[in-house]
Formats: C-alpha cells, structure tokens, sequence
C-alpha cells in the first residue's frame, strides 16, 4: 500500500530521476569516445606548455603582475587548460545540436516530450562537464604542476571550494550557450551569433590572460561580467585568493549571474516557442 | 599531371559551389567572416595587453613580436582557408559517406580539401595580414637588403606549404584514428601560437624540436631572426634562414606520402 507521502513525492522523485539520467548520458555519451579525449588531453597540453613559457617570460619582465606572482600566474594557466573543455571556454558545446534542431523542425519534437528543453540540456550539458573535468582535466593539470613550479593548495577544503566554483562556472557557461543556441529560432543559421559567442567567452573569461592583466576599466568591468565565473573566479578561489567572507562572495557572484541567466534563458525560451515554425514537412 | 589538373579544376569547381551556398546567407557571412577576423585578433589583443605591461619580451619589441605574428598567421590562414577541412574526414570515415567520394571523378583529396569550403576563414588571413603591415612599417633598425624584402612573402608561402603539409598529415592521420582530429590542432593552432611569439622565451629541447621533428621554426622564426638581424637560439649555420621553401617542399612531399598510404590502406566501414 502506498502512502499518500509516497504519491506527493512520486512526481518530484520522478523529475530527479529524469534529469539525473540524463547528466549520466551525457556523461557517458562523451566517454565513449576515447581516442578524442586523448587527442584533446595532448592538445591541452601542448597549448598549456606554450602558455605557460609566455607567462613566464612575461611575469620576468613583470614580477607580481595582475597580483600574481610566477606560480600562480602558471596555475592560472593549467587551470585555464583543464577547464577548456569542461566550462567550454571557446564557447563551443551543445548549442550548436540545438540550433540545428531549431532549423530543421526537430525541436518541436522535443517540445512535445514529457521534459522541459531547458533543464534536459542543462543536465545533458553539466553530464558532459562532469566527464570532461575528469577526462580532459585532471592530466594536462597533473603534467603542469610536474613540469612547473604551481601554488597549488594543500589544503582538501580549497580543493572542495574549487570544485563547487567550477560546477558553477559550468552552470554560467551552460546558461550563456542556452541563450546562443535559442537565437537560432530568430538567425536559423547559427555560425555568426555561435563565433561572436567564442570570442567573447575566450576573451572575457580570461583563458588568453587573467582578467586581472586586462588594463584599467576594461578589465573591472571584465571582472564583473558573467564570464568571469567560468574561468577567473574558479582560478581565484583555487589560489587562494579569496578568504572567508570573500569565498562566500565569489560564489554568490557566479551563483547570482547563473541563477540571472538561467531565468532569461526561460524567459527567452517562452517567447521563443510561442513562435515556433516547423519548416518543411 | 593529367590527374593533378583535374584535382585542381574540380576542386575548384566544388570551391565555387560552396562560395555560392554561403552567399545565399549573406548576413550570416559577413557575421562569420568578422567574427573570425575578430577571433584571431583576440589574440593579438592578449599580446598587445602584455605588451602594455612591459617593452620587451624574450627580448623582442611589440613590433618584432608582431612580425612574428603575422607572418605566421598570414600563413596559417591561407593553409585554413584552403585545406582546414581536410580534418572533416574523420566524420566522413564513421558515417560511410567517405566511399561515395571514391567513386567520384575527381581526387579524393581535391573533394575532402573543398568539402564545405569556408569563405569566412578569409578573415584570418586579413587579420594576419593588417599586423604584418602594420609591424613592418613599426619597425625600426631594420635593414631592408632586397634580400629581406624578398624573404617576407617567401617566408608566408613557405609557411602555407608547411601548415598545407601539417593539416594533410593530420588529415592521413585520422585513416588510423578517425576520433582524434583534435591532435592536429596541437601542430596547427599550437604550432601558430607557438610561432607568434619569439623563440627566446621557450626551452631549448621545444626549439629543437620544432626545428628538427616538426619543422615549423620554418614557418616564420628563422626567415624573420635573419630579417630583424637577430641570431637563432640554436645557433645554426646561415643558410638555414632561406631554406623554408626547401623545407616545405619536403614536408609537402612527406605529407603527400602520407596522403596515398592512408587512402590506400582505407576500409570501408560497411553498411
């Protein structure tokens, strides 16, 4: 016999259950491919080496730049490079699936299912996270810190603190490509709103230098803008950076910009499918 | 020569046919081809940043750093915006659709090179291009001998070929490993990020192994040491700074070798 407890929750296990399954399929659905996580570990890797030597002839040249000194300014770089992929710091991802959904008509399919389009992807795409931080993030970090000389934290807190900045710099970063991938139903071709997208998320998340290089205003305000959570923020917290009350800070920033950007992804996603057009037949 | 006439007139033609599918968004193209000239300058933005922190790098001016960024990015660009969809072939080897080019009347390579021709990635030739002007009219103390000013559009052809040779190596590579089109990225994009900046900064084993395994010390960083006057690190013999055509030539070669053995070896991976 089942309680009337059991059938008030029934729905909301259900819900838990569905977008749970779905994170472990986008996590196993990446993890399969095996030969394009180590071709994507070397190229991390590589591009972390080449990184790294810049940054160290240019904090030669510039001890204590930006507030870092030469071994948090090579964290910040393998930082940079294990997070790539997971945070999608080139703007690349999932968006690109569902604005060619959007184009040719299969989104309204999707609109029928039983699950909401945001959250699917949303879990579809912290799944897909989740195995690339393991299988593209933990190498090229581990090569880094023996080939150079890292400020990497001993202690497991800011190692835990770490991860929950990172978890939610992918939440930022899903919720700024969701926005990208609904423009398709105004653009159908999404290739010039999806390259504006790259360059602004490689620019203002500070995977070519730390925002706090950046000269003057620009870089206050680059510190302020939602990017910032993916890649700065993460690295901020991981160098210790940040303490007590300012952890809490950090955090609220990237969870306040997530939970802003969730909510207009929802919004944009209503009108959106208000004025969805099947093309074709 | 018959064969490679025919490769040429109909990758040309598939060129052609691709250049008018992007036209048909013309928006969409003007969107894209900014966008990438835009890309490829967020990273000279990050240079010129750096370089408002400080006056010199490895010992090197903005100016030199900006020779050595847009010869090879100049290069790069070319080679992308000709061969960059070679790496699609991997796609084509999972999904079956690589054995209808075998049957076509035209070089499969011509077909790969062609498939989906990018016009966009014009951008990043004009990019490289504007900072390569730019740099050689910021310099200064340099002697331009007709031998320099020959050297600088020999060096980004040069340069082509050899980024040309890389993409058809990674391209053969993916014959063996159809998942792996990202390891290439590592020779093309690392290899130009590498590149841009001046050999000075990097460890020696690097150097040496950009200049003695894959040889894009060629692209640009010999060829523009003799240029600016500068000695290579590695202290090699003089005429290594005009041997980037030479060298191009044997990549081109090695890479065409590669070509024909992975075509060769090609299965089909059925229904």
């Amino acid at each position: 016999m089942r309680g009337i407890g059991a059938l008030r929750d029934a729905p909301a296990m259900q819900t838990v259950r569905l977008y749970g399954l779905v994170a472990a399929g986008g996590f196993r659905r990446f993890s399969t491919y095996r030969a394009a996580t180590a071709a994507g570990v070397f190229t991390n890797t590589v591009f972390g080496f080449i990184l790294a030597y810049t940054f160290v002839a240019l904090w030669h040249e510039r001890p204590q730049l930006g507030g870092y000194d030469q071994a948090q300014a090579l964290t910040f770089v393998w930082v940079g490079q294990a997070l790539l992929a997971p945070a999608a710091l080139l703007g690349f991802g999932f968006q690109e699936e569902l604005q060619e959904r959007i184009r040719s008509g299969d989104v309204a399919v999707d609109l029928y299912r039983p699950a909401d389009l945001q959250l699917w992807w949303c879990a579809h795409d912290l799944g897909r996270a989740a195995f690339q931080l393991l299988g593209r993030g933990v190498v090229p970090m581990a090569v880094g810190a023996l080939a150079f000389e890292l400020a990497l934290p001993a202690a497991a807190g800011t190692w835990l603190l770490f991860l929950l900045a990172v978890a939610l710099g992918c939440l930022v970063s899903f919720a700024i490509r969701y926005l990208v991938g609904l423009a398709a139903f105004w653009l159908l071709d999404g290739q010039g709103i999806n390259l504006l997208n790259s360059l602004v998320a490689m620019l203002l998340s500070g995977t070519l230098l730390p925002l706090t290089v950046f000269p003057g205003a620009f870089g206050d305000i680059a510190q302020a803008l939602p990017w910032a959570a993916m890649l700065q923020v993460p690295a901020d917290v991981l160098l210790g950076r940040h303490t007590g009350a300012g952890v809490a800070g950090a955090l609220a920033f990237q969870a306040a910009w997530a939970v802003a950007l969730l909510a207009a992804g929802r919004a944009l996603q209503s009108v959106a499918t208000r004025r969805v057009v099947v093309q074709g037949g | 020569m018959a064969e490679a006439a025919a490769g040429i007139r109909g990758y040309g033609l598939i060129v052609a046919m691709w250049v008018r599918t992007t036209m048909a968004y013309r928006l969409s193209f003007a969107m894209t081809a900014l966008g990438n000239l835009l890309m490829t300058a967020a990273d000279f933005a990050a240079i010129a940043i750096m370089f408002s922190h400080t006056d010199v790098l490895g010992g090197f001016t903005f100016a030199e750093v900006a020779l050595l960024y847009g010869t090879t990015s100049t290069s790069l660009g070319l080679a992308d915006l000709l061969l960059g969809n070679l790496d699609r072939i991997g796609r084509r080897i999972r999904d079956g659709t690589m054995d209808t080019l075998l049957v076509r009347p035209v070089p499969v390579f011509a077909q790969i090179a062609a498939d989906r021709f990018a016009l966009r990635r014009i951008g990043r030739v004009l990019q490289g291009l504007i900072v390569l002007v730019w740099s050689l009219t910021a310099l200064d103390g340099v002697a331009w001998t007709p031998v320099a000013v020959l050297l600088v559009p020999v060096m980004v052809l040069a340069g082509a070929a050899i980024y040309g040779a890389v993409f058809t190596c990674g391209a053969a590579f993916q014959f063996w490993a159809t998942d792996a089109a990202e390891v290439q990225n590592s020779f093309t994009y690392g290899g130009n990020t590498l590149t841009q900046y001046p050999p000075t900064i990097f460890s020696k084993e690097l150097v040496r192994g950009v200049t003695f395994v894959v040889p894009l010390a060629f692209v640009n960083w010999l060829p523009a040491l003799h240029v600016l006057g500068r000695d290579d690190p590695l202290g090699l013999p003089g005429w290594v700074d005009f041997a980037s055509p030479l060298v191009a030539a044997a990549c081109c070669a090695l890479a065409g070798l590669a070509w024909r053995t992975g075509l060769r070896g090609y299965r089909s991976t059925g229904s």
